[in-house]
């Protein structure tokens, strides 16, 4: 055993710990991913979103050594791929899934190219605020060193459920998103609000890419992100579209990634590889059981691709 | 980037004979060249532009582009070498597209196939290579087969998207593919790089006579060949086309759509596991890492630039297989970045994508009705 004080609770409170630092960047694409499908079209390209915000936000924070403007220049990087996504599929019989796929690739090669002289140098960091000050043992103060970006974000899940349920934005992407006829008929344009709606959504993940990059795990590398953009995607049909379940859902996915490198801590090494696997089985496993032959998913938006 | 605004001119420069009856029997396949051709021409500039950007000469790149793909017998033959992998892995994409599916999990059944031809070559070390090797493309057939029936039949019984769960099968494949190959499968003697047990230079399937370039390129031809067949030239064919272009008339006309989607799947899967055999038994040797090359990945981009047709994926295939074959001499002569070759896959990917707007808006093919 790593540590004799703690014994196996380790492996609980690396878990927890996991959930709250693993969750962010789930958190971040899945609210985006949230956003972009209720307006009626789905990003499978939010992948390459998460790996190209991770490299602009390090190589900015590197080259300014402001990690907030990296932040900053993944946000702004992940609408331009979102606008792109967006500009598109707006054009006839051009299919949002096989544009998505072309944008993972296409984020993920351009972020390794881009991203070749970062993999040396260290950029500044985010900063960590320590809501673990009252206990003495590590372990614990080690899990509650917290990101303000993770409080962001679950700030950000009750604002959007809120924003869909009263807002006027809300209202008209959730419109676009049932029935494009309706809102034409109102005489708002489905593409722009589409466009719009899949830019936020870009914002949002180069900000969860940030996260990864400039905290969590905290360095730039090509081995970065390996489908923590497509399990968002992914963990957004299980939460019904619902921001606030997509704050639950991304807190077990956070905890389920954390649990490979928990057991290795306390030793057990075997299963390394298939614990590390455990987001990927539990999302494929939450979507067998909650989806249904039969019947389209409650909530879904009408208009989505994948549902229909 | 503007996307491919340019093509409808460049399309309209290369007009053939006016003679509307040949435009009404042959103006869809003009099309079909056409378009992708400009579609792959503006990708091109693009990325001539984009490396313009830092500095280097884009007629440099086009010219090593052009040696290292295509320009002697040894880039000829590393060209078809990759194009080998890439035929299969393509036709995992395009034989599911005929029932309208999406399937993007190739890489996943490349690397459980490659993982069972690898088992079943070393269980049997007494028997002749002859038996090894067939067994070992049963094995990969077998293996790389399930995994995507695994997706269709998800699909079908529980309605999971078979977009995202065959992609999350990739990762899973390789999270299993590394658990064995770094625990029950490994060979002690690897150290650096955990790999398999070597399957024997007797069971490797070696070069076509006279050249460099595996047997795995004619697994892939005949592949491709028996696709094509299959979907245009059988009933089977017919009534996966027909489910793909509507599926209630599928079922009200009796055909077992259940039955088509896991065989397709079934076959598609086949085809990429037939390619992760062929990277063990005609390069690797042995079951490690290095497998996930990303043969996967790029063969979904075939199967979209070919239009999800079994023979045009040949050519294609040979195409993106040059460009791969390119970025070792990009990397030496221009300094690029080994990506590069991703780069200019995506942005051939946006543009072929973007380009399917212009089907039918062709103003000299309107002869067709």
């Amino acid at each position: 055993m790593a540590d004799g004080s703690l014994g196996l609770w380790t492996v609980p409170l690396a878990v927890f710990g996991g959930a709250i630092r693993v969750s962010t960047p789930f958190l971040f694409v899945s609210l985006g991913e949230c956003i972009t499908e209720r307006s009626g079209r789905i990003n499978l390209g939010l992948e390459g979103t998460l790996v190209m915000g991770a490299m602009s936000a390090y190589g900015i924070s590197y080259l300014s050594g402001s990690p907030w403007l990296g932040v900053l220049a993944a946000g702004i990087t992940g609408a331009m791929l979102g606008a792109l996504h967006a500009g598109i599929c707006s054009l006839p019989r051009v299919n949002d899934i096989a544009v998505g796929i072309a944008l993972m690739l296409f984020g993920t090669g351009l972020a390794f190219y881009l991203g070749k002289p970062l993999i040396e140098p260290t950029a500044a960091r985010l900063p960590a605020i320590d809501f673990g000050w009252w206990s003495d043992v590590p372990q614990v103060r080690a899990a509650l060193r917290i990101n303000v970006l993770f409080l962001i974000g679950i700030a950000l899940a009750p604002i959007l459920y809120w924003a869909f349920k009263t807002t006027r934005w809300g209202l008209l992407i959730r419109t676009a998103g049932e029935s494009s006829d309706a809102a034409r008929a109102m005489g708002y344009s489905v593409l722009a609000i589409r466009l719009r709606a899949t830019m936020v959504g870009g914002f949002l993940s180069g900000i969860g890419g940030s996260f990864l990059s400039l905290f969590y795990p905290g360095s730039w590398n090509e081995g970065l992100s390996s489908g923590q953009g497509i399990t968002a995607v992914a963990l957004v049909i299980f939460a019904r579209w619902d921001p606030m379940l997509c704050l639950w859902a991304s807190l077990a996915f956070g905890g389920a990634a954390a649990l490979g490198p928990a057991l290795q801590s306390v030793g057990v090494t075997s299963g390394y590889h298939l614990f590390n696997a455990a987001p990927y089985i539990l999302t494929l496993a939450i979507m067998i059981i909650t989806c249904s032959p039969k019947r389209t998913l409650t909530g879904a938006p009408a208009e989505l691709s994948i549902t229909r | 980037m503007t996307t491919g605004s340019a093509d409808p001119v460049e399309a309209v420069g290369v007009a053939p004979a006016a003679d509307p009856g040949f435009l009404q029997r042959y103006g869809a396949t003009i099309e079909y060249i056409l378009i992708p051709g400009a579609a792959l021409v503006g990708a091109l500039a693009t990325f001539g532009l984009f490396v313009a950007l830092f500095g280097k000469n884009p007629l440099d790149l086009y010219f090593y582009m052009y040696q290292g793909a295509f320009g002697t017998w040894f880039s000829w033959q590393n060209t078809l070498t990759r194009a080998a992998p890439l035929i299969l892995t393509a036709l995992c994409t395009a034989l599911p597209a005929q029932l309208g599916m999406v399937i993007i999990g190739g890489e996943g059944a490349l690397l459980i196939g490659a993982l069972s031809a690898t088992s079943v070559a070393l269980a049997m070390p007494w028997a002749s290579p002859l038996v090894v090797q067939t067994a070992m493309v049963c094995a990969g057939v077998i293996g790389g087969g399930l995994w995507i029936t695994l997706a269709g039949a998800l699909r079908q019984y529980r309605g999971v998207n078979e977009t995202i769960s065959s992609l999350l099968l990739v990762y899973i494949g390789l999270a299993v593919l590394n658990h064995l190959v770094e625990g029950a499968m490994r060979d002690p003697a690897s150290l650096n790089k955990p790999s398999t047990r070597e399957i024997g230079a007797a069971n490797m399937i070696g070069s076509i006579p006279g050249t460099d370039v595996h047997w795995g390129l004619a697994f892939g031809l005949v592949a491709a060949f028996a696709s094509y067949i299959l979907i245009y030239h059988t009933v089977f064919g017919f009534s996966a086309r027909v489910a793909g272009g509507n599926i209630r008339a599928a079922k009200i006309v009796g055909l077992g759509v259940n039955k088509l989607i896991l065989t397709i799947c079934f076959l598609a899967g086949g085809a990429a596991g037939i390619a992760g055999m062929v990277e063990v038994a005609a390069v690797q040797g042995r079951t490690n890492a290095n497998l996930a090359a990303g043969y996967g990945f790029t063969g979904i981009l075939v199967a979209f630039l070919a239009r999800h047709n079994p023979l045009a994926i040949i050519p294609v295939a040979i195409l993106l297989g040059g460009i791969s074959a390119s970025g070792g001499l990009l990397q030496r002569r221009l300094g690029l970045p080994d990506a590069s070759v991703l780069v200019l896959q995506g942005i051939i990917f946006v543009f072929v994508l973007a380009s399917d707007a212009l089907y039918g808006r062709i103003g000299f093919l309107k002869g067709k009705s």
